[in-house]
């Protein structure tokens, strides 16, 4: 086959992209119509944008202590100089939940991260390949999935032991089989689609096809389960972080953790549970309002 | 019927062998191996020599699978670290209360959820609509414990409606439990007190509980009855002059009923994954409770029982799940 | 409309949910007549909240606080401790009186007195409970199963381990019903408050022997009982037996109605197990428990406002922060004194600690003789600790730092706070800190113990009046916790140990507490009163230095 034959084909089988930028632009007008995109767009650029510039929003240093303002079990409340109070050890309340918001950010995003790299790899092994290399991972990802999510995460946080890292690759690992199930799912309805055959009946390779179209073009499901991921990954690292399984160092501002801290304290400073219960609740349904929001504006059974 | 019966269930051994595997591996994973596992991480090397013995750890692995696979069918999960009792009948112990949770908490989910998403499919757009996708947004991003504690500050230490915690109160230890299912055992004993004191400890972690299925069940039901009622065959019923109360038993009701079951199925098995975080919020002794306590304290034999058994009872209530869609819809069984 | 209805019947019904069932339990809530479910009446049954289940009711194989408050009720010892004090008195023996060397003891026993399973007590059963102690054989020789004896008498008949020392016991003889003699090896000043301990405490022969008290397998560190005594039977002379022991649920024991001294006022007790603190508060909010140990101090103020009785036990503690001497750089005297310089000790205990808890400066609290008050003290000073590590000649020093999770202790009631506040002192300071932690029992108290720690958290509640208890315990002996204490403290509190003369042990001690605090094996810093609290209604519990408390004192005031 000649080098400009396979030339002539790319520019013929331009349709593909075309249709994706058409879904793109229809996606983005039907995101910016969407309140629920919207409110879930808006909430999650908060969160991200006090996770980023942490170090200039907080007032204080999130561990800076000061324990003279602190006596047991009484701890001054909201006040001008700290408008969520103090907290056991004299610290700012309203820093710990600023900075809370990087640990929750960093965490999602790594085990994300880990949870759809991995996991379309390995869709995109089974999806191309077919046969035993697919029996192969989508028993792999039947079995993980046998296991509640929770409940696996815990499991290989604990076998790995009391550190963010663990809790990372704990959730990353969970996620794993969702992400190759999506993709590998998805790849095989592209794959026979007209364009897809089409190519193939011009000769061009297996491989090609795949790498060029197809797996381009199964994206959009995987950013939608990516955002929605990014709201259970907060929850269960805040789950985790409940059960003990997060940081050794207490002083590390996790929400998840501030919470447990504060069960000594329910009964006389119940704001001090609210905050970082509220803080994990906003950014939760950031992400997946937005996920939502961006499922239905990418699902082409809405297309009209 | 039968042969689709049948051939999920074969389906089912691979799955629960893969399961075997991957916990199998679970414990031999850690750095240190098993011994470490088993004996804590400054054990005499005398202790280690023993237990490699003891577990047959110098053989081969796929020997020590087999002894693994033949101790488990025997029922038989070693002895809990911190408890030095039979992993077994600690976990055989805690079950009851945890069904008992998760029932409740599913019989709350589906009686509050399943009629709150059909009014708001019904009146789409209304202030229930909107009310109910509201609540069920954050029924799913609140996290159990963050909810378990809201519950606990306000109807048991502000109001004193319910119980802080347990299952049951202390001063009742005469109570007879031949079941291990407080609520029924105080019926079957003929103690109305106690069945009654037994569902008092109930409510509260099993409202944390059903927020999560909740959700999700209004949600689903109100999709799947919006559809529904856009289909064909309803509107063509609405032609045909029949009455609201009649289309919405007839068609709309049993055609939104699969996807319902679906969820109802999934979420029960969640939700005993979820019973990890509010058992320890309500210090109620079930089997989340001992696995929470299990993973504070680094006692892998319970760790490795409890997630093999309840991926085991999450594979077979999916497998109820998969045998009632045969029942629902034919044409499920064809395929 | 009709939509309407069908949503407030939705309402109503789950409104009707919580109401209803609200509503029947509502009165067997409130604690007084909760137990109508029952046969039991009114005020006769009070249900206290344990942080654990005992380990078990078997005295002689136990050394947590929880196993030892039930034994307290079942069991009683030869001698006791005045309520509320640390001065030995009578218990099951009425008199007492050494020899000239110190080594004959020969004890009058109580007459009338009977076990709860009938059987007669008597000097026979002394010895027997002797004997069997002093016969441990395998897995009950392991420090963690018969702790005490270890503590009080060293040895056994035959020791597994060769480096075990010589046991101080020698044999009991009874000479007649009401006299038994014990013959110790060597004279020793902590026999005879050792044997007020819990652990000391005469059981039943017969129920030993019926009920296998001695079958013990496992291993040292994974012991197992398997026999029936101690989980399903435990026979003592005490005012209460036990009912029924519900690991992870309850423990109920019943007034024994056979008891020769003063009947107990309350019929039943239960104690029911609650590990977490915040729990404890809200179950005695609720009216589910009259009472429990170990209340957290942040909840001193609220709970008395509700109108609680808090008890304050005498401060017979000391928390610190350990140093492992042998790990550098911590083996360097500088690094340890810019470490004790760096802990603002005052700041933690006035935030932390309830009113009344001292800053502590030595190992020992100053009730107990032998305290020096001229011990060098090390004053919080950043620039000072600053000064000493740069003299030290250790460049960014990094510490490993310790602390336990799952634990509450009277000296350290919240461990992650007292870690944090020390974190930022030691930082301050110059230091590089890690963070280490583990679940308190077992790997914490492991890493501790075998010497993997470098700096850690922990302390110890005395249990009885002698400084042997607490500072030798610490150092007389090797122990990997501390790296290694110079052969001269080791040598001045064993003859501490054998020395029978009151004046020349305060002397002693006293020296050896300046010695120790110039070493500097760690940082003492608190020496707190921890308080019980109960319901308004309940009288007449006394706390003890060493938690020697009878719940057979205590009544409802209604």
């Amino acid at each position: 086959m000649s080098l400009s034959g396979a030339e002539a084909q790319e520019t013929t089988l331009s349709q593909p992209e075309e249709a994706r930028g058409g879904l793109l632009r229809d996606a983005v007008r039907r995101l910016r119509r969407s309140p629920q995109a919207i409110v879930g767009a808006t909430l999650v650029l908060l969160f991200v944008f006090v996770a980023v510039f942490a170090p200039w929003l907080a007032p204080y240093s999130p561990t800076a202590q000061d324990l003279s303002q602190v006596r047991p079990g009484s701890f001054p409340g909201p006040s001008a100089e700290h408008l969520l109070g103090l907290d056991q050890l004299g610290r700012d309340e309203l820093s710990r939940i600023i900075y809370g918001a990087r640990y929750s950010l960093i965490i999602g995003i790594v085990s994300v991260t880990i949870g759809a790299t991995v996991g379309m790899a390995l869709g995109l092994l089974a999806g191309a390949f077919g046969g035993w290399v697919d029996s192969l991972v989508m028993r792999g990802a039947d079995i993980m999935l046998a296991v509640p999510s929770l409940l696996l995460a815990i499991g290989i946080a604990a076998l790995l032991g009391r550190s963010i890292i663990s809790v990372m690759i704990a959730i990353g690992v969970v996620n794993i089989p969702v992400f190759a199930r999506l993709l590998r799912g998805a790849m095989l309805s592209q794959r026979e689609s007209d364009y897809a055959l089409a190519s193939r009946s011009l000769g061009v390779t297996k491989g090609r096809v795949v790498l060029k179209h197809v797996f381009p073009n199964s994206l959009a499901p995987v950013i939608v389960q990516a955002t929605l991921a990014l709201a259970t990954a907060i929850t269960e690292a805040a789950g985790l972080a409940f059960l003990g399984l997060g940081s050794p160092d207490p002083s590390i501002p996790e929400w998840g953790r501030m919470l447990a801290e504060t069960n000594a304290y329910l009964a006389s400073e119940p704001l001090l549970a609210l905050w970082p219960g509220l803080a994990i609740v906003i950014s939760v349904l950031g992400f997946y309002l937005l996920g939502e929001a961006l499922r239905e504006a990418l699902d082409p059974k809405l297309r009209r | 019927m039968l042969r689709f019966a049948a051939r999920r269930v074969l389906l089912l051994v691979p799955i629960l062998i893969g399961l075997s595997i991957l916990v199998f591996l679970f414990v031999r994973a850690l750095p240190g191996g098993p011994e470490t596992a088993l004996l804590g991480e400054n054990a005499t090397p005398e202790r280690v020599a023993q237990v490699r013995e003891l577990y047959g750890l110098d053989r081969p692995v796929y020997e020590q699978y087999v002894s693994y696979v033949q101790s488990v069918l025997s029922l038989d999960f070693g002895t809990s670290i911190t408890t030095r009792q039979p992993v077994a009948e600690e976990i055989a112990r805690r079950f009851p209360g945890t069904v008992e949770l998760t029932v409740t908490a599913m019989l709350i989910a589906v009686t509050v959820g399943v009629p709150l998403g059909f009014i708001a499919a019904r009146r789409y757009g209304s202030w229930v609509d909107n009310l109910s996708t509201a609540g069920s947004l954050l029924g799913i991003a609140i996290p159990v414990f963050a909810l378990g504690y809201l519950l606990k500050y306000v109807f048991a230490l502000k109001l004193g409606w319910f119980p802080t915690q347990g299952r049951e109160d202390s001063l009742m230890f005469r109570n007879e439990h031949p079941t291990g299912f407080y609520v029924l055992d105080g019926i079957v004993t003929g103690n109305p007190e106690a069945a009654v004191d037994a569902l008092r400890h109930l409510i509260l972690p099993a409202l944390a509980l059903a927020t999560i299925p909740l959700a999700f069940i209004t949600r689903i039901t109100r999709a799947s009855v919006l559809e529904v009622a856009g289909e064909d065959y309803v509107r063509t019923a609405e032609a045909k002059g029949m009455t609201r109360p009649v289309i919405t038993r007839r068609h709309i009701l049993r055609n939104a009923m699969l996807p319902i079951v679906t969820v109802v199925g999934l979420q029960t098995g969640l939700l005993l994954s979820g019973a990890v975080l509010t058992e320890t919020v309500f210090a109620f002794d079930g089997i989340g409770r001992f696995l929470a306590q299990a993973v504070f304290a680094r006692d892998f034999p319970v760790i490795q029982a409890g997630i093999l058994f309840l991926a085991v009872i999450f594979v077979l209530v999916n497998l109820l799940v998969d045998l009632s869609y045969g029942l629902l819809d034919p044409r499920v069984r064809t395929r | 409309m009709r939509n309407l209805r069908r949503q407030g019947v939705v309402a109503l019904g789950l409104a009707g949910l919580l109401v209803g069932t609200a509503a029947c339990g509502g009165d067997s809530g409130t604690n007084d007549d909760g137990a109508s479910g029952s046969d039991e009446g009114g005020g006769d049954t009070l249900v206290f909240g344990a942080s654990a289940d005992p380990v078990s009711l078997d005295p002689a194989y136990v050394s947590d606080g929880e196993s030892l408050r039930a034994a307290r009720q079942i069991y009683e010892t030869l001698v006791t401790t005045e309520a509320g004090g640390t001065d030995i008195v009578e218990g099951l023996a009425t008199e007492w009186e050494a020899d000239e060397a110190g080594t004959e003891w020969t004890f009058t026993l109580r007459d009338g007195v009977t076990f709860h399973d009938g059987t007669e007590f008597n000097a026979e059963a002394v010895c027997f409970n002797f004997d069997r102690w002093y016969n441990f054989e395998g897995v009950q020789q392991s420090p963690s199963v018969s702790y005490y004896w270890q503590t009080v008498f060293t040895g056994f008949a035959t020791n597994e381990d060769p480096e075990q020392g010589e046991s101080l016991y020698a044999s009991c003889e009874a000479t007649d019903a009401t006299t038994a003699v014990i013959e110790l090896t060597a004279p020793s000043a902590s026999f005879l408050p050792g044997l007020a301990l819990a652990a000391f405490s005469i059981a039943s022969p017969t129920a030993l022997e019926e009920f296998g008290a001695d079958e013990v397998t496992g291993t040292g560190e994974e012991p197992r009982f398997d026999g029936a005594y101690g989980l399903e039977e435990a026979v003592g002379t005490g005012p209460y037996m036990l009912e029924s022991f519900e690991p992870g649920n309850r423990l109920v024991m019943t007034a024994y109605e056979d008891y020769w001294g003063d009947a107990p006022a309350i019929e039943t007790i239960i104690f029911r197990p609650i590990a977490d603190g915040p729990a404890r508060r809200q179950a005695l909010e609720a009216g589910e428990i009259q009472g429990y140990d170990l209340v957290d101090p942040a909840d001193y103020e609220a709970l008395e406002g509700a109108g609680y009785q808090l008890l304050s036990r005498p401060a017979f503690n000391v928390g610190y922060v350990g140093i492992n001497t042998a790990k550098p750089p911590l083996d360097n005297p500088q690094i340890r004194q810019a470490i004790a310089h760096a802990l603002n000790r005052e700041a933690l205990v006035q935030a932390q600690y309830p009113e009344g808890s001292e800053v502590a400066t030595q190992f020992m609290p100053p009730e107990l003789f032998g305290y020096a008050d001229d011990v060098t003290e090390y004053e919080y000073d950043v620039e000072k600790a600053k000064a000493l590590i740069a003299e030290s000649g250790v460049a960014n020093p990094t510490i490993e730092f310790w602390y336990p999770t799952g634990v509450s202790r009277p000296y350290m009631p919240n461990p992650e706070a007292n870690f944090q506040a020390f974190q930022a002192d030691l930082q301050a300071a110059g230091f590089t800190v890690t963070p280490q932690s583990a679940p308190w029992n077992p790997d914490y108290l492991d890493a501790v113990n075998t010497g993997g720690a470098g700096l850690y958290l922990l302390g110890w509640t005395g249990d009885f009046g002698d400084p042997d208890n607490f500072i030798g315990t610490f150092f007389r002996t090797d122990q990997p916790s501390w790296g290694t204490i110079p052969q001269e403290i080791q040598d001045q509190l064993e003859a501490g140990r054998t020395e029978t003369d009151e004046a020349a042990r305060t002397t002693l001690y006293e020296e050896t507490n300046r010695a120790i605090m110039e070493q500097l094996p760690g940082v003492p810093y608190v020496h707190t009163s921890p308080r019980l609290v109960f319901a308004e209604n309940v009288e007449g519990y006394e706390p003890s230095p060493v938690s020697i408390e009878e719940f057979a004192r205590v009544s409802f005031s209604d």
